[in-house]
């Protein structure tokens, strides 16, 4: 009888050792994504993109032989929720890293949990404000506005089109494009001649560009994410306003073409480059990474995968290169991000430093023209 | 200030001011007969809009008939919000009914959400979108035809409230419910005649603007409150001066964005809200005891 006891206590013993074994054999990455509410068309790509890399990984074997495990939630764009959920995921999930959140007030408010429970987190946010001053645990994928905004000002000004009217939506998005529109200004030698705002449900944009019209402006910038963008770009062609407009990269998908119609020909955007990974020469350093995520999402969704998921692709990347060159401890997997150098992701290549948590130039975005229901670039 | 630029901001106030217009008179039909602000209104203009979208893209109708479908459609839900929500509560205070139409509104919209998605979609505008030029404005084919079926429906509206019994009956419920039931109008039958006007107005308010200002499953909430609006300027009355409250309203928004600032545009808006309760909440141009309908 003794022996059967101690028989099948043994086994007990083998069968617990082997399932905690097992439990660690996984390493638990966190995602926070606003997949519900307002910025849900940012979260959603990226929850999606995500997990599709996560598969990818786990189907070629993993990382160091060991499988990645995906702890998703979702903070429909509450601040609160999102803090509660960072905790929830690091006390109880007990992830070695977070990826998320997709808009720059969540990542704000989680940054505080992360930094006191020495967590690495990649935002996929885009304020300026999460890297800068720099956070030790805190990193970010999403290129910042301000390096879009200088590319769009670098092109104004070899087009020598100096005057230009501000057209902004009074959000987050737009609030923060318009304060780097202003802020570096000038350093590029433009003026602002009209500064315009309107809401994010505003359906009429036509008080706002009559009065750019009678404005000295040579080019209109407009900040926003659709639908807004696609208004504008509709009432600008029934006005017939004739400096061009030029957009952020808040509306770079195929979305804007179709609902802004024909009044989309000939605008301008600046844009991350997965718009036009076709049309890239293959010397370009992003093409294989770009090429790799869209067939991916191709596979997965049926769906053509946008710069948004790509944000995404590259903070699940970093993370598992770090994890690949060091451990996968918290504390190993910040060092490493710091440490990334000329990794080509989806949204530029990224070169993260002790000054530096964004890693990117604004080289990430190329300007791009809306021609024949397409893209191409911009002369 | 030129002059053309003036005629611009009225043009384009007159146009989105013809659909608060719709949208406001929708509300006041509803108060008139049942005493209570659906809050829900914005919601079958979103409706109006997403159903136009399923009938196109989905059923590929042509548009001449998904619009009726649509209208039909909308016009359904609105029978079924009567029948499953307000009327089996029919002894519930008026505030017990106002917060029930804001559940509904939100019922609906997560409906919508899980039904078509969370995305904005365009419908193509109804006779192209080449502008037209007046004196020195523009306008598009869609404002015409959002100016001439506002003026359509509002002359049915008027005929039906005066020269129909139905109509009149309900003009009765308006002036006095307990008197009206008294001399036989059934109320109950003349409550879910109300909502059957207003969600198909909604509708049509949804579809003529959603080629303008695109359809999505949130856009309800925003409209439906400068319907309200709307609405109070006009003393909640479901007649011509709902009418000349949308207009007032449009057309303020408009100066206000190009003479003020743009920043300050829904606030205009909720500002003449406002003082319009504080000051006469008969309407603007109601008399202290105001003719409702």
């Amino acid at each position: 009888m003794k022996t059967i006891q101690v028989v099948c206590s043994i086994i007990f013993l083998c069968l617990a050792c082997s399932s905690v074994s097992f439990a660690a054999d996984t390493i638990k990455i966190g995602a926070l994504f606003s997949v519900t509410g307002p910025a849900s068309f940012l979260g959603e790509p990226m929850r999606n993109t995500v997990q599709m890399v996560v598969d990818e990984v786990n189907k070629a074997g993993g990382v160091k032989g060991r499988k990645l495990e995906l702890i998703v939630y979702d903070t429909s764009g509450d601040a609160t929720k999102a803090v509660q959920l960072a905790t929830k995921m690091i006390k109880n999930d007990k992830v070695v890293a977070i990826i998320g959140p997709n808009t720059s007030g969540e990542s704000m408010a989680v940054i505080p949990v992360v930094e006191k429970e020495h967590i690495p987190l990649v935002s996929c946010a885009a304020s300026i404000k999460i890297t800068e001053p720099v956070k030790k645990w805190v990193f970010k994928s999403t290129p910042t506005d301000s390096l879009a905004v200088a590319k769009i000002y670098e092109h104004l000004q070899k087009s020598k089109q100096t005057n230009v009217a501000l057209l902004t939506v009074s959000d987050g998005f737009g609030s923060s494009g318009r304060e780097q529109l202003k802020a570096l200004a000038g350093k590029y030698g433009i003026k602002i001649v009209s500064d315009e705002t309107y809401g994010p449900k505003d359906t009429d944009m036509t008080a706002q560009l009559t009065k750019i019209r009678s404005s000295q402006a040579q080019a209109v910038i407009c900040w926003g994410t659709n639908p807004g963008p696609a208004i504008i770009a509709r009432n600008a062609r029934q006005l017939g306003i004739k400096p061009p407009l030029y957009m952020s990269h808040g509306v770079s998908s195929k979305k804007f073409i179709d609902l802004a119609g024909d009044a989309a020909e000939g605008i301008r955007l600046s844009s991350g480059r997965a718009l036009v990974a076709g049309m890239l020469p293959n010397s370009d350093p992003q093409k294989k990474s770009l090429q790799t995520f869209l067939k991916d999402y191709q596979n997965h969704f049926k769906a053509e995968g946008d710069t948004f998921g790509g944000h995404a692709w590259d903070a699940v990347m970093l993370i598992k290169n770090a994890i690949e060159r060091g451990g996968d401890s918290p504390a190993a997997i910040r060092d490493q991000l710091e440490k990334a150098r000329n990794f080509s992701g989806i949204g530029g290549v990224f070169n993260y430093s002790e000054a530096d948590h964004a890693g990117l130039t604004k080289d990430a975005f190329v300007m791009i023209e809306v021609k024949n229901k397409g893209w191409t670039f911009a002369k | 200030m030129q002059f053309d630029q003036l005629l611009q901001y009225a043009l384009s106030g007159l146009s989105t001011g013809a659909i608060y217009a719709l949208i406001g008179i929708g509300f006041s039909i509803i108060y008139n007969a049942t005493g209570i602000i659906n809050f829900a209104q914005g919601e079958f203009v979103m409706l109006g809009g997403m159903l136009t979208l399923f009938f196109l893209e989905l059923l590929k109708l042509p548009i001449w008939a998904a619009i009726p479908c649509a209208v039909a459609a909308a016009t359904v839900g609105g029978i079924l919000f009567e029948r499953l929500a307000i009327r089996p509560l029919r002894q519930a205070t008026p505030i017990n009914l106002v917060i029930i139409t804001i559940g509904g509104s939100i019922l609906i919209r997560g409906l919508a959400m899980l039904l078509w998605g969370k995305d904005t979609h365009a419908i193509p505008p109804f006779s192209g979108d080449e502008p037209i030029a007046i004196g020195g404005a523009t306008v598009l084919p869609q404002h015409l035809w959002i100016l001439g079926i506002t003026v359509i429906i509002i002359a049915i509206n008027k005929f039906y409230f005066f020269h129909t019994i139905s109509g009149k009956a309900m003009r009765a419920c308006a002036y006095n419910r307990r008197a009206a039931g008294l001399v036989g109008i059934d109320v109950r039958r003349m409550v879910l005649f109300s909502f059957v006007i207003s969600s198909a107005m909604g509708a049509v308010a949804g579809i003529i603007v959603a080629p303008l200002t695109m359809v999505a499953y949130d856009v309800g909430g925003m409209l439906g409150l400068k319907g309200f609006c709307a609405a109070i300027i006009g003393g909640m009355s479901s007649g011509i001066s709902t009418v000349l409250g949308g207009l007032i309203l449009g057309v303020l928004e408009s100066l206000g964005a190009g003479l003020i600032s743009s920043g300050y545009k829904d606030a205009i808006a909720f500002i003449i809200l406002l003082l319009l309760l504080f000051l006469r909440p008969q309407g603007l141009f109601g008399k202290a005891e105001s003719e409702r309908v």
